[in-house]
C-alpha cells in the first residue's frame, strides 16, 4: 500500500508541484502498479537467474574516435535563456 | 588507529578520475571540454534528446580495467550500467549513467606508507559513469541570481574508485591519494591533476569513542581541490567531531564542504533527498560481457607500475630509498633516468643524484615538464662518463649541462669547443706557481705541516681555471711544485 507521503516524496524528487487532487489520484494509479508487481512477487522464480535486461544481447562498443559536434546555434536552440553562450536557469544550490 | 584522545577515526575515500580518452563515454563527441569555449562539444546525446541511444567507449572501459587490474581487483566477467535518477541541471537527461551493483572492477588493494607504517588500504570498487555539465552559479544579466549551464563536460568518461573506510588518519588519507595519483599517471589513464578536476576526492569521515561500536553516521566532506586541502578539511574534521563527543553531542550525519579561505569544513545545502537515486539497469545499454581474453590481453599490455620499478631502484640498482621515492613520483624522468642508467653503465645511485638535483634544477628553471626533456638520453649519458672518466670536473660538467640545455648540442662538442679541460701541464704547473707566488702565507703553512693550506692553493688554481682544470692532477702537480719549492 502506497500512503499519501510517499506520493509527495517521489513528486519532489521529480520536481513536481501535485495538486491534493493530483496525489490522491497518483496514489490510487501508483497503488494499481504496485498490485500488478504483487502479482509478478507470487511467482516461484527461485530456479530462474537474476536478470536485469530481457533482451538476449551483449552489448556493442565502439573504438574511441571522435566526430563533429553540433554547432553552439544548434546546441543553444531548446535553451529557456542564454547568457554568456551558456544555458541560463534559475538559480539551483551549488552542488560541486 | 586509536588517538591518545580515547578516539577512532574511520575514514573512506571515493576518487573520481577523468579518463584520458579522446571521446566521451557514450557517444563521439570529443571530450577535450578543457579548452573548448561553453557548448561547442554537444551532440544530441549529450543533451539527452529523445530517441538518442548511448554507446560505450571500448578506451574507457579498458582504461578502466586496467586501473582495477593495477589495484588487485577482480573483474567479473558480467558488467552493467545502472541509471542514476536525480533532477539537478547538470545532468540534461536527469539521470547519470554509471555502474550500481555490477562494476567493471571489484575488491583489491593499495598498499601506503603513512605514519611510518606499511599499509593496504582494501578498495571496495572501481566503476566508470559519465561526467556532468558544469554549473556557474552568477548573478544574471538582469539582477537575479542564477545558474549557467556548459554541457561541454557532461558525458567525459569518468572512473570512480571507492575505497573501504579502512584510513585511520588524514596523513593516510593524503598519502592513499598521492599512491593512487601517481599510479594513474604511470598507467597512463588520466592526467590525475586535481586542479583541473581530472581527479576529485571526497572523503566520508567519521570520529568513534573507542570504547563504543562505530556506527553508521558518517560526514562526507567535498570540494577539497588539493592534497593539502584533503589532510588540512580531515583534520579539521577529526577535531571538530571530537569536540562534539566532548560537549555531549552526537555525530549528525550530513554533507560539508571545505571552506579553502576559512580553513574549515562548512554544512552544504544539498537537496533534501539527494541520495534516493531509484537506481535501475540502464535500458539502453545491454548488459556487458568482459571475455578472459579482453584481461588477458590488457594484463599482457599493463605497463611497469612505481612499486615494482622503486623495488628495482633500490634493491638491484642500490639507489638510496628517498631518491627512488622522489624518482618514481615522476614517470617520465624515471624512465629517462634509468635508459640514461643503462647507456652510461656508472653507479644509477650517482645518475639519480645527478637528475634529482643538476637536471631537474635546469628543467624547473625553464619551466620545462619531464616529458619535454630537451637532453637525449644518449647525450646525457655522454656526459656522465667524461664525468666519470676524469676528463670534466663536476664544476664543469654543471656548465656543459647548462649549455647542452641552452643549445641542445652534444656533451662532446660543447667540449671540444671550449677546449678540452686544461689538463696540459705546462700551461698547469705555470698557473701554479703563480698561485704559489701570490700566497706565501699558504705556502708556509704548507710547509709547517698544515696540508689543509694545498686545499687553498687548489681553489685558487681552480678559480683561474675557471673551474676547467682536473682537480686530481692540480693537487698533483701542487705537491711536486711545492716539495720542489724546498721547504724542508
Amino acid at each position: 500500500m502506497i500512503d499519501r507521503e510517499q506520493v509527495v516524496h517521489v513528486a519532489a524528487l521529480a520536481r513536481l508541484a501535485l495538486s491534493d487532487a493530483e496525489i490522491d489520484r497518483m496514489q490510487a494509479d501508483l497503488q494499481q502498479i504496485l498490485q500488478a508487481f504483487e502479482a509478478l512477487n507470487a511467482l516461484d522464480v527461485s530456479d530462474v537467474a537474476p536478470t536485469a535486461q530481457v533482451i538476449p544481447l551483449a552489448t556493442v562498443e565502439r573504438p574511441d574516435t571522435t566526430e563533429a559536434p553540433l554547432s553552439h546555434d544548434d546546441v543553444m536552440r531548446n535553451a529557456p535563456r542564454v547568457e554568456r553562450d551558456q544555458i541560463r536557469v534559475p538559480a539551483v544550490l551549488t552542488e560541486d | 588507529m586509536t588517538l591518545d584522545s580515547g578516539y577512532r577515526v574511520v575514514i573512506g575515500l571515493e576518487t573520481h578520475v577523468q579518463l584520458k580518452t579522446a571521446s566521451k563515454m557514450f557517444c563521439r563527441t570529443s571530450a577535450a571540454y578543457a579548452s573548448a569555449p561553453p557548448n561547442t562539444l554537444v551532440c544530441p546525446i549529450c543533451l539527452g534528446m529523445p530517441g538518442v541511444l548511448p554507446v560505450i567507449n571500448a578506451k574507457a572501459v579498458d582504461l578502466t580495467i586496467m586501473t582495477g587490474l593495477a589495484l588487485h581487483s577482480e573483474i567479473p566477467p558480467h558488467a552493467k550500467f545502472d541509471r542514476k535518477n536525480y533532477a539537478y541541471p547538470d545532468l540534461m537527461k536527469w539521470y547519470q549513467i554509471s555502474q550500481y551493483d555490477l562494476p567493471l572492477c571489484v575488491g583489491g588493494w593499495l598498499e601506503i606508507n603513512a605514519d611510518g607504517e606499511t599499509r593496504r588500504i582494501n578498495i571496495t570498487r572501481v566503476h566508470l559513469e559519465e561526467d556532468t555539465a558544469k554549473l556557474t552559479h552568477v548573478v544574471g544579466e538582469d539582477g537575479q541570481p542564477a545558474s549557467l549551464i556548459d554541457v561541454n563536460r557532461s558525458g567525459v568518461p569518468l572512473m570512480e574508485i571507492v575505497s573501504e573506510p579502512d584510513i585511520t588518519s588524514a596523513a593516510e588519507a593524503m598519502a592513499y591519494g598521492l599512491k593512487l595519483r601517481n599510479i594513474l599517471r604511470w598507467l597512463g589513464v588520466s592526467t590525475a591533476n586535481m586542479q583541473d578536476g581530472a581527479l576529485r576526492i571526497d572523503a566520508n569521515i567519521s570520529v568513534w569513542p573507542s570504547d563504543a561500536e562505530i556506527g553508521n553516521a558518517k560526514v562526507e566532506v567535498k570540494n577539497m581541490n588539493s592534497f593539502r586541502a584533503l589532510g588540512q578539511a580531515l583534520d579539521f574534521e577529526i577535531e571538530r567531531q571530537i569536540a562534539l563527543y566532548e560537549r555531549g553531542e552526537r555525530l549528525v550525519q550530513e554533507t560539508r564542504g571545505w571552506d579553502e579561505t576559512a580553513s574549515r569544513t562548512v554544512p552544504q545545502r544539498t537537496k533534501e533527498y539527494a541520495h534516493d537515486y531509484r537506481y535501475f539497469p540502464e535500458p539502453d545499454l545491454p548488459p556487458l560481457i568482459i571475455t578472459r581474453e579482453r584481461v588477458e590481453g590488457l594484463t599482457a599490455r599493463m605497463p611497469v607500475l612505481p612499486d615494482a620499478v622503486r623495488q628495482r631502484l633500490v634493491g638491484e640498482l642500490g639507489v638510496a630509498p628517498t631518491d627512488a621515492d622522489e624518482l618514481i613520483e615522476d614517470r617520465d624522468l624515471t624512465a629517462y633516468t634509468l635508459d640514461v642508467v643503462e647507456r652510461h653503465g656508472g653507479p644509477a645511485a650517482e645518475v639519480v643524484t645527478w637528475v634529482l638535483q643538476d637536471v631537474r634544477r635546469l628543467l624547473n628553471a625553464r619551466e620545462l615538464d619531464s616529458h619535454d626533456m630537451p637532453i637525449a638520453a644518449a647525450s646525457m649519458a655522454q656526459l656522465l662518463d667524461l664525468r666519470a672518466k676524469g676528463d670534466l670536473s663536476s664544476t664543469m660538467a654543471g656548465t656543459v649541462l647548462e649549455e647542452m640545455f641552452a643549445t641542445g648540442k652534444s656533451p662532446d662538442e660543447i667540449v671540444s669547443a671550449r677546449g678540452r679541460q686544461i689538463s696540459d701541464t705546462d700551461a698547469l704547473v705555470e698557473i701554479a706557481r703563480e698561485v704559489m707566488a701570490a700566497n706565501p702565507q699558504a705556502v708556509a703553512d704548507y710547509h709547517a705541516g698544515k696540508d689543509r693550506a694545498i686545499q687553498f692553493l687548489m681553489g685558487q688554481v681552480m678559480r683561474r681555471t675557471r673551474g676547467q682544470a682536473n682537480p686530481g692532477k692540480v693537487t698533483e702537480l701542487l705537491r711536486v711544485e711545492l716539495a720542489d719549492d724546498g721547504g724542508e
